[in-house]
């Protein structure tokens, strides 16, 4: 069973329709037991960080998520769930994160002619590291965005693919061992999205970078 | 590199798509869902829907079809018609759509764009304008002029202004759909669309009066469209979604070709 944590920022529809369409079993839930007790867990998330924190925290969703990605459960965060992984966001005026990963979420840059702010639509996701979650997608092939912030790992050895906007190479997949987090939406991201998430769907937590 | 979207669009009145002249003369086209499904295949990037049928008769969106869509293609689409408060766009986006538009409720109560993009954030909300021509520069600026209601009712506010004001209220992209050009095949309103998009900082969707390929072509290149519409030049079978991706890809315009 894969649970998605319902943390209540942004829709959680299509995450759990596309999932369905791969015939995984899924069940959106806010418990932090249910959570722990999943195969898997995938972590969405859409909206502003300050808030969306504050409401992992009250729910005291935090400390599951952290031993969950402990224990070594397949564990993919998706938008803002991709984000908050990290230890620090530069949006909200600066947000500490679940610090799972090591690095930063900065700001794209603003005023940049032919980079309008937020990145909405389909851009090239290049492969820099094998990783299960990336069987049977050519590197290169479009997947759908949309962002104002991107994750800036501190360990290139965290970075899985890298996608290009506004003057900015940045880390569109990151993750280490069991974790794995896309800034882009696999759910809306077409026949490569319901791939993306049937590996995961199978993915057992290992072959990620830096194991 | 971000790629241009190519945007299927789906007029539905009474659960069917509909296609008329400037929201005249409609024929039925087919089912929504398997239109949808179709374009889709075919390697649309987005989609979006347009209850013309709730619009006009006050009635709410038709969230059953948007329901059997959000099961059965998984690329962004969007919704208007009928959408007229925070609670009517949380339906249909809980229904399964990535983003909602709204129209003449928008200039009717603008903070409707303010609240829905607190609620559910600016990169759900899309402001659709039906703009037309207007020759008083001393009160439409821009020349042009924002019709509500299917083009039947004119406003009084310049296009680029209420644009610009949508902008600030917080809507995350914007549809410039033209009233002059709609339905003709006769290619988008370029001057219009450049003049929105250079002075805006959001997405702008050129729309209406795509006939032939080479207008996409035109209105990416010539007015920064960042998405443009289509709906006759594929409706009547005359185009697939894939044919003329194929054609701006070799022009090089950036496309997304596997799909």
């Amino acid at each position: 069973m894969i649970a998605i944590v319902d943390y209540g920022a942004g829709n959680l529809t299509s995450v759990r329709l596309a999932l369905e369409r791969i015939a995984a079993r899924v069940a959106v839930t806010s418990e932090p037991a249910a959570i722990l007790a999943a195969e898997r867990v995938i972590f969405p998330g859409v909206g502003a960080i300050g808030a969306a924190m504050a409401r992992l925290k009250a729910a005291g969703l935090d400390g599951a998520l952290r031993e969950t990605v402990a224990r070594g459960t397949p564990f993919l965060g998706i938008c803002l769930g991709a984000q908050i992984v990290f230890e620090h966001s530069e949006e909200d005026g600066g947000v500490a994160g679940l610090g799972l990963l090591p690095g930063t979420v900065p700001a794209f840059p603003r005023g940049l002619p032919g980079a309008k702010i937020p990145q909405i639509g389909w851009n090239q996701v290049t492969f820099r590291l094998p990783h299960p979650l990336f069987e049977g997608i050519a590197s290169g092939a479009e997947f759908y965005f949309v962002h104002g912030y991107y994750p800036a790992p501190a360990d290139p050895a965290h970075v899985l693919a890298e996608t290009d906007y506004a003057g900015r190479t940045f880390a569109s997949v990151a993750g280490q061992d069991n974790l794995a987090v896309t800034q882009f939406h696999p759910e809306r991201s077409g026949r490569v999205g319901l791939k993306l998430l049937e590996n995961f769907a199978r993915w057992d937590g290992k072959g990620g970078a830096a194991c | 590199m971000l790629t241009k979207r190519i945007i299927p669009c789906l007029d539905i009145r009474d659960r069917k798509v509909t296609k008329g002249v400037r929201f005249q003369n409609n024929v039925t086209v087919g089912d929504p869902v398997e239109l949808a499904v179709r374009y889709c295949e075919e390697g649309c990037d987005e989609l979006v829907f347009y209850d013309i049928g709730a619009s006009a008769e006050g009635r709410p969106t038709d969230l059953g079809m948007v329901r059997e869509t959000a099961q059965a293609v998984f690329i962004p689409f969007a919704v208007g018609g009928g959408i007229a408060s925070v609670d009517d766009m949380r339906q249909v986006l809980l229904a399964g759509a990535e983003k909602v538009s709204v129209n003449t409720q928008a200039v009717l109560h603008p903070e409707l764009i303010a609240e829905g993009a607190r609620e559910f954030g600016s990169q759900c909300i899309v402001l659709g304008m039906d703009p037309v021509r207007a020759d008083d520069r001393q009160q439409f600026p821009s020349g042009y002029e924002v019709t509500v209601r299917g083009f039947r009712q004119r406003t009084g506010l310049d296009a680029l202004a209420w644009a610009r004001r949508a902008e600030e209220l917080g809507c995350g992209e914007i549809v410039v759909n033209s009233v002059d050009a709609d339905g003709t095949g006769a290619g988008y309103e370029i001057e219009l669309t450049r003049l929105i998009a250079r002075h805006t900082g959001i997405p702008v969707v050129a729309s209406g009066g795509a006939g032939k390929p080479a207008d996409l072509a035109e209105v990416f290149r010539r007015a920064d469209a960042d998405a443009a519409i289509v709906a006759g030049m594929l409706h009547s079978g005359a185009y697939t979604v894939g044919a003329i991706k194929r054609e701006l890809a070799e022009a090089g315009i950036p496309m997304r070709m596997v799909w």
